[in-house]
Order: structure tokens, then sequence, then C-alpha cells
């Protein structure tokens, strides 16, 4: 492909004696929305750990949009437009929705070193923050403590932060992750929409959303890429079936 | 050169001590994941026991005997009434809670046995000089001490490396949830763990009361070693202990022995006396700063949780 | 309006209030004690509150913060035994060095987390604890006298114990308000965040490490300030004001008051200091009585005493 947003090349991490990330090569082009499946433990949180910046690989190397950040720390990598939501929810549960998306807003506004004006009144990110909670759907909820909010509505709001960073690649790790069947859909009409603006890698064991929206497919068992490719070629494939996506492993919707 | 000996052992012995107190801190830590400040406090109790019992029944062995029977119990009756319904919360919480206990126990003391010291004096056969070396004696009482540290040493690695209780202690420290899981009882286990930890410090105070002191607040002091070893050795880790603690104790005793001569060649007679005690306190928290910048998690962290 | 009037709004005016009418109250009854004694209460909420900042809002546990006490009371105190009496001179040097003592242990500290954080902090208490006794010049362990309070040009006078308590005041209220718009600004926002979720905030943009580093700097600076106040409040300064009790009290009056409040600190070491000193009167032993209450607070009482009348309204 002509050169991509995202480049990872034979990656590797070892915890001890397990090697959690094998040689890992990938491909994400700009405006694609790349699936990353596999089963539990495959590896996929580590390999979005990588990207991100909370852990280092041992070797290999990670380029966005031409530029190395294998080694950038992980706050710098946001900046560079680079955004994540967690697997597990992580979010400032002491604050509001608003004041989350804001702080991420602010981190993209130059510096903090401001002592004296009060943060909540700047009105320009309150703004963007509001902006970004419509888009997902919680602008009514903007005011509401992030502890207060049900599941489903804390992991729009993970992508909310997300997107108020104005990031080039997003990475989201299991966003429907606990989600009932009509919040589902919703997210999955709400990642429609969204790729249209920002390149997307999604990790995600509902294999209906990942079929419905995924350019390409990559397959990650026990830490290693075993296909990659179109979702028709990746659902034909025999090794993927029997590792993945075979009977004993039909995974469906959650909820 | 005798002097060096001396001192060597000296330390040896200071270290075997702090040893005994921080391997109690550091398994509380390491499994109950408990700050316990009152360690020292322990540490106290266990010297006064020992002064008040040797007085009563006049006989140096069984008198310590009953004071580490009374400072283990005393342990286990504080982790019963208070402690145990701490665990799991935050640290900040052990440490006003402990630090409560802290301030109880001082003015306890103070009330039993009044404000002023005690002495704990030596039978005649613990002071006979032992001759360990052609022309070198060294106190009978001092290579008791570090006899019996060792074996106490030994007999904790052969309980947490060897046996059951030992296994289960090295996995509750590196997966709490895992150990309940297995259905063993966690309270018996955590009570008996806290127990073994106050029967250390108590250890600790009885054994160095004959030589260096026994009053209100001996525990404030020396406790603060204990937290620097066990975060220099890695918490949760006796081995880690252990080494730490022998380093320690032979910087310390070697500082305080040398500095002073050191110091005097370089400075001023009265400037040097009252710098060089305080230089040598210095060196450990030094020594402590520059093992956390490079080793944030200590030289033989546990498991990561 | 019915928000505004919670209890513990209500609370906190009274003690505003009370704190600022008690000359009126002492000069009438001739009661000078209890005007010192409030004196000693203000500084060390100066103290707590500063603690406050890192413990409460910025998550940092430090406990060698009394370290800024001894700090800021020794600038004051070297000063003088050298002559140097001014306030103009000795009030900035204490806020210097204990902002740069707070840079250098920070940057360092700052590395380590949980309770490697505390007993590091720890340790770099103590060693300054050991230095200031080490200095034979100012009096090493038995402590410095100051024999004469810093000198303002006249603006105001320190031996008068009105005005000295009125300035401690003003120093209490006005680093309060600091903090208030600190914690408010995007800075104070930045803090808390790591505070609540430090990989978030990262994953944000955020560097971590200097933020907390500005925050434990801004908070040591504070403090100093309390120990050149608290050095001219007993006319001594010693190394044990430095000792880690003294952190742990410092630790137990923010907790006490309630963490990440703004007035929970004052409040603290209010109830704190007066309980040591009503217990003191009634028992030479009030420690009996003081330490299993902290146990008792502990247990039973989250968010100390502002969280429990939060709490109280609530239910």
């Amino acid at each position: 492909m002509a050169d991509p947003l995202l480049r990872v090349e034979n990656l590797v991490l070892r915890f001890g004696g397990i090697v959690a990330t094998d040689n890992v090569s990938l491909d994400v082009a700009g405006g694609e929305l790349h699936a990353v499946i596999g089963p539990n433990g495959a590896g996929k949180t580590t390999l979005i750990s990588q990207l991100t910046g909370q852990l280092l690989p041992h070797s290999g190397t990670i380029r966005l949009a031409g530029a190395d950040i294998t080694r950038v720390p992980a706050y710098r990598r946001s900046a560079l437009g680079l955004a994540r939501s967690f697997q597990i929810t992580s979010l400032l549960l002491d604050f509001t929705a608003i004041d989350n998306v804001a702080l991420a807003a602010q981190a993209h506004d130059g510096h903090s070193f401001y002592f004296w004006s009060n943060a909540r009144k700047e009105r320009h990110l309150r703004r963007t923050a509001l902006a970004a909670l419509d888009r997902v759907g919680l602008g009514h909820r903007a005011d509401v403590l992030v502890s207060r909010l049900s599941h489903g509505e804390q992991r729009e709001l993970e992508l909310a932060v997300a997107l108020a960073t104005k990031p080039q690649l997003l990475l989201l790790d299991e966003p429907m992750a606990g989600l009932g069947s009509t919040e589902s859909a919703r997210m999955v009409k709400l990642l429609q929409e969204l790729r249209r603006e920002v390149t997307i890698v999604l990790v995600e064991h509902d294999m209906d959303a990942v079929f419905a929206l995924a350019d390409r497919i990559s397959v990650m068992v026990y830490g290693r890429v075993i296909a990659s490719g179109a979702p028709a070629a990746i659902r034909q494939n025999e090794e993927v079936r029997r590792a993945y996506l075979g009977d004993q492993h039909a995974v469906t919707r959650h909820g | 050169m005798l002097l060096v000996v001396e001192q060597f052992l000296n330390g040896l012995q200071f270290g075997l001590l702090l040893f005994l107190l921080a391997a109690g801190l550091t398994l509380v830590f390491g499994i109950m994941d408990f700050v316990n400040l009152a360690h020292g406090s322990l540490y106290m109790m266990g010297a006064y026991f020992a002064a008040t019992f040797v007085a009563w029944t006049g006989n140096f062995v069984i008198g310590v005997m009953l004071a580490l029977g009374a400072t283990l119990l005393l342990g286990i009756v504080v982790e019963f009434v208070a402690l145990r319904h701490l665990y799991g919360r935050d640290h900040l919480d052990h440490v006003l809670a402990t630090f409560g206990l802290i301030l109880f126990f001082n003015d306890a003391v103070r009330l039993i046995w009044g404000p002023a010291g005690l002495a704990l004096p030596l039978p005649a056969w613990l002071t006979v000089p032992i001759q360990i070396m052609p022309g070198v004696f060294y106190p009978s009482y001092r290579l008791a001490i570090i006899v019996v540290s060792l074996l106490v040493a030994a007999f904790l690695y052969v309980v947490v490396m060897r046996s059951r209780l030992g296994m289960l202690i090295r996995a509750g420290a590196s997966n709490r949830e895992m150990i309940g899981a297995l259905g063993i009882n966690i309270k018996l286990l955590y009570t008996l763990v806290f127990g073994l930890g106050a029967a250390l410090a108590g250890l600790a105070g009885l054994m160095q009361a004959p030589i260096l002191t026994v009053q209100i607040g001996m525990g404030e002091n020396i406790l603060i070693l204990a937290f620097v070893i066990i975060v220099i050795g890695g918490i949760g880790s006796i081995r880690g202990a252990f080494l730490a603690a022998i380093f320690v104790g032979l910087i310390d005793t070697l500082g305080r022995a040398f500095l002073p001569d050191l110091l005097r060649q370089m400075l001023s007679s009265t400037a040097a006396s009252t710098a060089a005690p305080a230089l040598s306190s210095m060196l450990i928290y030094l020594l402590m700063a520059i093992v956390l910048v490079l080793r944030p998690e200590g030289l033989f962290p546990a498991n990561r949780r | 309006m019915k928000e505004l009037l919670d209890a513990r709004n209500v609370i906190v005016a009274l003690v505003v209030a009370g704190l600022l009418l008690l000359p009126l109250y002492t000069s009438i009854t001739g009661n000078i004690f209890v005007l010192t004694l409030f004196t000693r209460i203000v500084i060390f909420a100066l103290a707590a509150a500063s603690l406050n900042l890192i413990m409460g809002y910025g998550g940092m546990m430090s406990f060698g913060h009394a370290a800024y006490l001894g700090i800021g009371g020794y600038a004051v105190g070297i000063l003088a035994a050298e002559g140097i009496g001014s306030g103009f001179i000795q009030w900035p040097v204490a806020l210097a060095a204990s902002a740069l003592f707070a840079l250098v242990v920070g940057a360092l500290s700052l590395r380590t987390r949980g309770v490697y954080f505390i007993m590091i902090t720890l340790a770099f208490a103590q060693m300054a604890y050991y230095i200031a006794s080490g200095l034979a010049r100012y009096g090493g362990d038995d402590g410095l006298t100051i024999y004469k309070r810093s000198t303002f040009d006249g603006l105001i006078n320190l031996s008068s114990r009105v005005q000295f308590y009125y300035l401690c005041l003003a120093c209490l209220f006005g680093g309060i308000y600091l903090i208030w718009r600190i914690v408010n600004s995007r800075f104070g926002m930045v803090v808390q965040g790591l505070r609540s979720n430090e990989a978030r905030m990262q994953a944000i943009g955020f560097p971590a490490s200097r933020y907390r580093l500005v925050c434990f700097v801004i908070a040591g600076t504070m403090c100093g300030l309390a120990g050149a106040l608290l050095a001219n409040n007993t006319d001594f300064v010693s190394p044990a004001v430095m000792y880690w009790t003294r952190s742990g009290d410092l630790m137990v009056m923010v907790i006490l008051g309630g963490m990440g409040s703004l007035f929970g600190p004052m409040i603290g070491a209010i109830v704190y200091l007066l309980l040591e000193e009503l217990l003191s009167q009634v028992t030479e032993y009030w420690a009996l009585i003081m330490g299993p209450l902290l146990l008792l607070i502990v247990l039973f009482g989250h968010g100390g005493i502002l969280g429990l009348l939060g709490r109280l309204r609530r239910g």
C-alpha cells in the first residue's frame, strides 16, 4: 500500500519467560478501520499499550506517519495524533463527564501552568468538550459525575475523551465490552460515522460488529499475527477458523 | 586492626538485629499490604517485658522467654482487636491508625513504668569475653545475639521457603485473592503472620536491651531504619531485607566508629564532634535515596502485583 | 441557598468568624494564653493546608512535610543569629530555601510511588533533621533561641501578640485562597486528574512528573512560610520541629479535617491541637486517649470531620 499511517515492524515484548508480543508486524492505511481480533490472552491489549507508549517493546519499530515513535513517551504520542480508549474503563471517576473531556481538550491547548483563572470557565475548552459529548450522544449528561454514569455511558465517554484530542489515529480497546444490544448497536453506528474522519484500530470480541465495520482484519493468537487481510478472506482462513472462529469459539455479542 | 574487627562484628550484630525487626515489618507489609508504624512499639514492649520479667523471676533465660511470649500475645491481641479491620484500606489509613497506637503505647509505658528507662543487667555467664581469634576477645553476649539472629534467620528461611505455611506466605505476597480462593482461612493466616512479626520485633527489642537501651520512644528511632531497610531490600522480600540489613548495620556502625576521626582531621574538634553523629545518621538515608533513585522498587522486589 | 447553608459551610463560617474575633474575646477576658494557643494553631493550619495541596488534591502522600517548618524556622533563626533581623530578608530566604529543598527532594522522590514515596520523603526529612542537629554553631540538638522577632521596618510589630496573630491569620486565609485558585486552575485540574487516574492523564497528553513537581514545590514553600511564622511565635527553633512524628502530626490534621477539602486542614488542625491541649490539662497521659481516638476515627470516620458532616446532611 501507499505509505501506511501506522506501520508496526517485528515488535517483540517479553514478560519474564512469556513472549507477549511475538514478532508482530502490521500496517494500517490512512482512513481505514482495522480490526484486531483474537482469543483472550492473545496479546491484543499488550500491543495497544506498546502503540500508546505505556509499555516499551524489546525490539521492533512503530512508525506513525513515517516517524519512529517506538520509544517516544506516552504523553508525547497524544500530541502526535494518537488517542486510545481503555479496555477497562479508565476515566477520572470523581470528575464530571464534561470535566473529563475538557481536560483532554486542555492537554492539546498549550501548556497548563496557569495557576489563577478557573479552568472550568474557559469557554473554548468547554465548547470543544460539549461538542465531543454531543457526538457520542452524551451531551445531556455533561454535568454528571462519571461514577454515576452507566457502564455503557462510560464506554461512550471514553470515546468522547479520545475524540477531544483530535487524533489522526484512534486505538479502541474493546469499546463494546459489557454493552447490551441497544448500546452496542449505538456504538457501531457511532463508529460508522467516525471512520470517515479518523483512522481507527479496533480491538474487539464482538464479531458481528467487527465484520460490519472492518476494512481489514488482523488475527492474533499467542502474541503472533496469524492472518491479516479483508474480512471475507479472514472468514475463510483455515487457521483462523481453527484458532478462533471455530465451533468451540463461537463468540457473539455480549449481553 | 583489632578495632576494625570488633567494629565489624558490632556492625554485623547490629545488622542482624535490624534484620529481625525488618523481617517482621516486611512480612506484614508484603502479605497483608499493611503499613505498621506501631512495629517499633512492639520492639519497645519486648524490651520492657524482658526487663520486668527478668527482674521478677531473677532468671535471665526464663524472663526472656516470658517476654517473648508476652510480646507475641500482645501482637495478636492488637491485630485481633484493632488492626484486622484495616486490611485492604488505603495505606494512609494504616499510617494514621498505627500512629495513634504509637502515641498510646508510649504513654501507656510511661504510666506503668514511669518516664525514666529501665535497665536489664546480664547474668554473669553472658558477660564473659570469648576469644574468637588469637588475641581478639569479643563479648559473649554480642556473639550470642549474632548466633540467635542467624538461627532465627535460618528458621525463617526454612519456614518461608520450604514449609506449606511458607508457600502460603509467599503466594500471599504476590497474589492475595488466590489465597482466599484456595479456601485457606485468611484471617487465621494473617493473625499468625502478624504474631510472627510481633515476636520478631519483640525478640530484637529484648536482645538489644542489655547493651543499648530500654526507654520510651526507642521504637520510633529504629523503626525508620527498619523501613529504610525494607525499602532498600525490596518490599516483601526477606532475602532483600537480610542483605540490606547487614549492609545498613555495617555502614552505620563503621560510620559512627570511624567518621569522627576522619572529620577531626578536616574540621575543628567541636564542629567534628557534633557533625560526626549527624553525618553518620545521615549516611543511611543517603544510601536509601541513592538506591531508590536508581532502583525505585528496591534491590529485590517481590513479584509485581 | 439551601445548599450554602449545609452543616459544613455553617461550621466553617462560624470557625472563621471565631478566629477573626478571637483577639476581641481575649482582650475582654484578659486570657492571653488562648491567643498564643490559637496563634500556634493558625500557623499549623497553614502548614496542614499546604500538605493538603499535595496530599488531598495531588495524591502525593508526603511523610516529610515537617522538614519545611524547620527550614523556614532555621532560615529566620540563623539569619537572626548572624545579625540580620529584617523580615524582608529573612522571610524570602525562608521561602527560597524551602522551595529549593522541595525541588531537590521532589525531583528525586517523585520517581517513586506509593509506600516508597512515603518512605523516601520521610528519609529526606530525617536527613534535614540530622543536618540541623549537626549545626553546632546554631545550637545543634539544643536548638537556637531567637532573641528578636523579625522586623518589618515599622510596618508591623511582631512582638505585639495581637498584630502577630492577625498576620498569621492573614497568611492562613491568604494561603487557603491561593490554594482555592490553584486547585480550580488549569494546573490544579491536571494535578487532581493525576491523583485520580495517572494512566488516563498520560494517555491524553500530560507529562505527569513536571506538574507534580511544581505542586510539590508550591506546597513546600507555603510550609516554609509557616516555619518562619512558627519560629517567630516560639522565639526558638530546634531540629525537633522536623522530627518525623511532627510530619505525622501534620498528616493527622489533614486527614482528620477531611482530605481534599479547602477548609478541612484548618478544622483538623484546630481539633487536633485543641484536643491535645485539653486532654493534657485533664491528664498527663493525654496520648492514652488521643491514640485510640485516632484509631476509632480511622475505623469509622471516612473523609474526616467534614466528610462526616457531609454524610450527616445527606442521611
